[in-house]
């Protein structure tokens, strides 16, 4: 298949060495699981259950409010211990609200018929079955499936991407996916392009993992409209924008959306979770992390509950904290600084890693000698170096006439930068001042109109009272009249 | 919340950094530099000596009045490669005090006063280099011939410790013009190009660089060894060399075609004066460079565009420190028009307009 | 003698005509341009709060016009504010070094709330809900924290809480140092 390329990108290296060859085990049911209400981009959900109640596997947790939502389930059977607070997967440390399960081991599902066979619902049904399993995007993104595939079918889009590309380093879980249970994916790449009436599907796998390549190749012989695509490694692969300018050689234009263009994409791991959702009527409960590093012993790819707390996975795979300069969710370029191992998993959460200070390599940054090679490793066309700068003398404005918006914080320029300058960081920053000043212009406005209501609110009263006072007056002086005419 | 302020990612950096770069550059330069210091013997050396810990000890002067890390800055070695650039492109018998101020003026006035590392915008070695041509003409053009180290007429030790430090003029026997200069001075006379050159031009010896000339700048061989080294390595990319060297020759080739009498051949023009050091060490200076690699397209043939104008038609011979100052004037001009285009964007900056591929089967 | 003479005239004639020109520019290509204090005026909240320590905010605005008042007074206003007056007035600002000032918001502690309705009176955004006798609440996204309900409340159940960051808000630190 012919390939068009993008621009920019790095080669970091991959170390995927040390967990591609570990088949995916799953994790010891752990004793307690706290499955936070919000994992997903959009509004959190309201919590069903209350403390003491016993749930089954798959019950519905929490419910989904407005439109970009997901509703969240239990992911084991066993009793409510408490709804509170946990610190959620997040850089700030900040605290979500969870549902705590004490897991009695049983595994007990709800008594349900078989599910019927999902081709024969109409694609809205199997859009509406994907939004009931609370299935988000797994690549990382966590938007709601549901909602990307009712706008793919509402665009009448004619390609389904599955994206396999995993380019972010250590990471293996999507490669052991695509290995171990290539029917499995395949059947939910069917579902997914019956779901969204694409015409074809295409399943672009960098050529780095060619096991995973030839077993989706063997699994998808039988399928005229599916194709194996393999991409070369290069990093970031797995952006959508990049992805879509790759394989079919176009571009999302600025603020449209993919399905817009004809073309939507999905994870492979997302695939295989709708697959299970329509054949076998089970929600979203668990997913596939990849524990490694150098700072643990064990390096894992591991099947886990969602609300499993990252310290259980850890423990398991020989975490080795005196050796770790750095723990992360998520893979080394965009991944997130963990604030303590007490953070549950969930589902948009694809790896932890425990890296040692030598993998790190964190170095002093150097003032920038402007040698243009993150503007060279930029895939969006941007450039880093006039961005950073003025990010960091707090100019939005400067920065937003750099393209600030463009940004995707994939790190690229960062990786690339023999200064070390923490570009990302600084974008961050700068991204995040526009939020904040869109926020306080909201405010502003909000009170400049209730001050105006205000005023006019006292000057309606003033206006009541006057009139009520010149009623009253009136009166008087009729009752005054009258008076004086009885007495005469 | 933590006190610490988190750290975003990438938590995985390239393994190239600021002093590797400026490292990288300087072994590149070593062969030129050993050759030169062979071919113009120990008063080369004194001044080379001379010029780099004057750029050094100004560099320490400049972090000292800022209030900046010695060992950070100083260990980043680009004070030493302004003083090293700036001594090769010397003549190589120049008095001491050249090389004095030469590396002051660099690094202080070319340098520091900008606000350190990042932020001149004229190459330093150069703008020294264009500020002793002009304050100093004689001095800077006082060309000899090679005068191999340990060879019969070359001087001692001793005896060059007086030439650079106490200005012992070179015997008239020594001194030799270099080729650009004397085709100048030829032509300026109405001499045919062709007699002009007869037993004064040789284009393999002017190459392998035993000729009169700036102190390491003579050996085009070495320097485009150690350029390619450089591109290799992935130190600079070739954007700037190759525009700046094929403007040249196109231009020269050009104008030969058109009067052989009256213009010299592009291989002349590659091979003399600090072309081939301008094209690989000094355009290339990160700094003072555009940031886009068309932008670096665009500097590299303003850059030989420049250097063939000076040199046929300017008042002086050589023309490769004026054009590479001249274009540094216009980087942050360069850089602000030749933008990439951004992803999902038209060059003018409005979206790309939505149109729906064509479905493939249908 | 002539020649200076000519000079003379001719440079006068030159300065004459184009001072005209000048004066007709003046007159003719005037820009109309708002006064300075009532678009300020336009920016701020009107809440008159007080917060600036001024009697309301077309007083303030004055103040700023005239250069009277440092352009960050209003803290309800925050950075954007800020930025928008250093932008009317021509002021130069390094926002990095504006600090950034602590967003306060009130806050009833429903527990102590008597339901005495005073502090509603005293707030110009009517953003405290309640009728007589009934637990108040404050509307988050209208209070400024001008803090005028606090000094009513005889209960001292109302206080000013700083804005803490939410999932939501939360946005990234600059990174901590440059160089080592």
């Amino acid at each position: 298949m012919k390939l068009f390329g993008f621009r920019g990108g790095v080669h970091p290296p991959t170390h995927k060495e040390l967990s591609a060859a570990k088949p995916i085990e799953r994790l010891p049911l752990p004793k307690t699981l706290y499955v936070p209400l919000q994992q997903h981009v959009g509004a959190p959900a309201t919590a069903l259950v209350q403390v003491g109640q016993q749930v089954l596997k798959g019950e519905l947790l929490g419910h989904s409010q407005g439109k970009v939502s997901a509703p969240v389930h239990a992911p084991t059977s066993g009793v409510v211990a408490a709804i509170t607070e946990v610190t959620a997967a997040h850089p700030s440390g900040l605290s979500v609200l969870a549902v705590v399960i004490e897991t009695d081991g049983e595994e007990r599902w709800p008594d349900s018929d078989p599910p019927p066979d999902p081709f024969s619902l109409p694609p809205e049904e199997v859009a509406k079955q994907v939004a009931d399993a609370g299935i988000v995007g797994l690549g990382g993104a966590c938007f709601p499936s549901a909602v990307k595939l009712d706008l793919a079918r509402r665009e009448g889009v004619h390609t389904v991407l599955i994206n396999g590309a995993e380019c972010e380093p250590y990471l293996t879980g999507d490669d052991r996916l695509m290995r171990e249970l290539p029917e499995q994916i395949i059947d939910g790449v069917l579902l997914v392009r019956h779901a969204t009436q694409a015409c074809r599907a295409l399943i672009v796998v960098e050529d780095n993992k060619p096991e995973a390549i030839a077993a989706l190749t063997a699994a998808s012989q039988d399928c005229a409209e599916i194709k194996v695509v393999k991409v070369p490694t290069r990093y970031p692969m797995g952006s959508d924008k990049q992805m879509i300018q790759m394989v079919m050689g176009q571009e999302v234009p600025a603020g449209a959306r993919s399905p817009e263009t004809g073309v939507v994409v999905y994870n492979v791991g997302t695939a295989y979770a709708v697959h299970r959702a329509l054949r076998f009527g089970q929600p979203l409960l668990s997913r596939i992390v990849t524990v490694s590093g150098e700072a643990v012993a064990n390096p894992c790819n591991l099947e886990v509950p969602i609300g499993t707390p990252v310290a259980e996975l850890l423990a398991y795979c020989g975490y080795q904290p005196e050796h770790t300069d750095r723990l992360l969710m998520g893979g080394p370029m965009m991944g997130l600084p963990l604030p303590n191992t007490t953070v549950p998993i969930v589902k948009g959460l694809n790896g932890v890693l425990a890296l040692t200070a030598a993998e790190v390599a964190e170095q002093p940054s150097h003032p920038c000698v402007r040698c243009g090679r993150c503007v060279d490793a930029c895939p969006m066309g941007l450039m880093p170096v006039e961005l950073a700068k003025r990010s960091e003398h707090g100019d939005v404005d400067g920065a937003l006439s750099f393209g600030l918006e463009t940004c995707m914080v994939c790190g690229s320029c960062a990786y690339a930068c023999p200064a070390h300058i923490p570009i990302v960081q600084y974008l961050e920053s700068a991204k995040g001042e526009l939020a904040e000043r869109a926020s306080v212009e909201k405010k502003a406005q909000a009170t400049r109109r209730a001050a105006e209501q205000h005023q006019a609110r006292l000057e309606r009263e003033e206006r009541a009272k006057a009139e009520a006072a010149a009623r009253r007056k009136a009166e008087r002086a009729a009752r005054n009249k009258k008076a004086k005419k009885a007495s005469v | 919340m933590s006190a610490v302020v988190p750290v975003s990612g990438p938590h995985i950096r390239t393994e190239s950094s600021i002093p590797q770069l400026m490292f990288g550059v300087l072994v590149a330069l070593v062969p030129a530099t050993l050759y030169g210091f062979y071919l113009f013997g120990w008063p080369a050396i004194n001044l080379f000596c001379v010029t780099v810990l004057a750029c050094l000890a100004g560099e320490i002067f400049g972090l000292w009045l800022s209030g900046r890390s010695l060992r950070t800055f100083l260990g980043d070695g680009s004070g030493l490669l302004t003083g090293w650039l700036l001594a090769l492109s010397l003549p190589p018998w120049a008095p001491w005090w050249i090389g004095v101020l030469g590396g002051l003026f660099a690094v202080i006035v070319g340098k520091q006063i900008f606000g350190g590392i990042g932020q001149n915008v004229f190459n330093p070695a150069m703008l020294a280099r264009v500020a002793l041509l002009v304050s100093f003409p004689v001095e800077m053009t006082l060309w000899l011939e090679p005068q191999p180290l340990f060879s019969a007429q070359a001087p001692g030790f001793f005896e060059s410790l007086a030439i650079t430090f106490s200005g012992l003029i070179a015997p008239d026997s020594a001194s030799g013009a270099s080729i650009l200069g004397y085709v100048k001075t030829e032509l300026a006379r109405e001499q045919a190009l062709e007699q002009v050159l007869e037993g004064h031009y040789q284009p393999l010896r002017t190459g392998l660089g035993a000729i009169p000339g700036s102190l390491g700048e003579t050996s085009a061989l070495l320097l485009t060894i150690g350029g390619i080294w450089l591109l290799l390595q992935r130190l600079i990319t070739w954007h700037i060399p190759v525009a700046l060297l094929g403007t040249v020759a196109v231009l020269a080739g050009g104008f030969h075609w058109l009067d052989p009498q009256q213009f010299a051949d592009p291989m002349l023009h590659l091979l003399s004066g600090s072309l081939i050091m301008g094209a690989f060490f000094i355009a290339t200076d990160p700094v003072t460079s555009p940031t886009t690699k068309t932008g670096q397209l665009v500097f590299g043939a303003g850059c030989g565009a420049l250097i063939y104008v000076i040199r046929t038609w300017g008042g002086y011979p050589e023309g490769v420190a004026f054009a590479v100052v001249l274009m540094n004037a216009f980087t942050p001009v360069i850089d602000h028009y030749l933008r990439p285009r951004i992803y999902g964007r038209k060059r003018s900056g409005q979206p790309l307009p939505i149109k729906r591929t064509r479905d493939e089967k249908s | 003698m002539f020649v200076m003479f000519a000079a003379i005239a001719s440079l006068t004639l030159l300065g004459l005509a184009l001072g005209f020109l000048l004066g007709l520019a003046a007159r003719y290509l005037k820009v109309e341009t708002d006064p300075v204090a009532d678009k300020i005026e336009s920016l701020l909240s009107g809440a008159n709060c007080g917060q600036c320590g001024l009697p309301g905010c077309a007083p303030a605005a004055e103040a700023l016009a005239k250069g009277e008042a440092p352009i960050t007074l209003c803290p309800p206003g925050g950075k954007v504010l800020v930025e928008q007056l250093a932008d009317i007035l021509g002021v130069s600002v390094d926002l990095s070094e504006v600090p950034d000032s602590e967003p306060r918001i009130a806050y009833i502690n429903e527990d102590l709330c008597i339901g005495c309705a005073r502090c509603g009176k005293q707030c110009s955004l009517d953003a405290i809900l309640g009728a007589s006798k009934q637990i108040h609440t404050i509307l988050d996204e209208v209070c400024n924290g001008c803090g005028h309900c606090v000094e009513v409340c005889p209960t001292e159940c109302l206080q000013l809480q700083i804005i803490t960051p939410t999932l939501k808000t939360w946005h990234w630190p600059k990174p901590a140092a440059l160089h080592a």
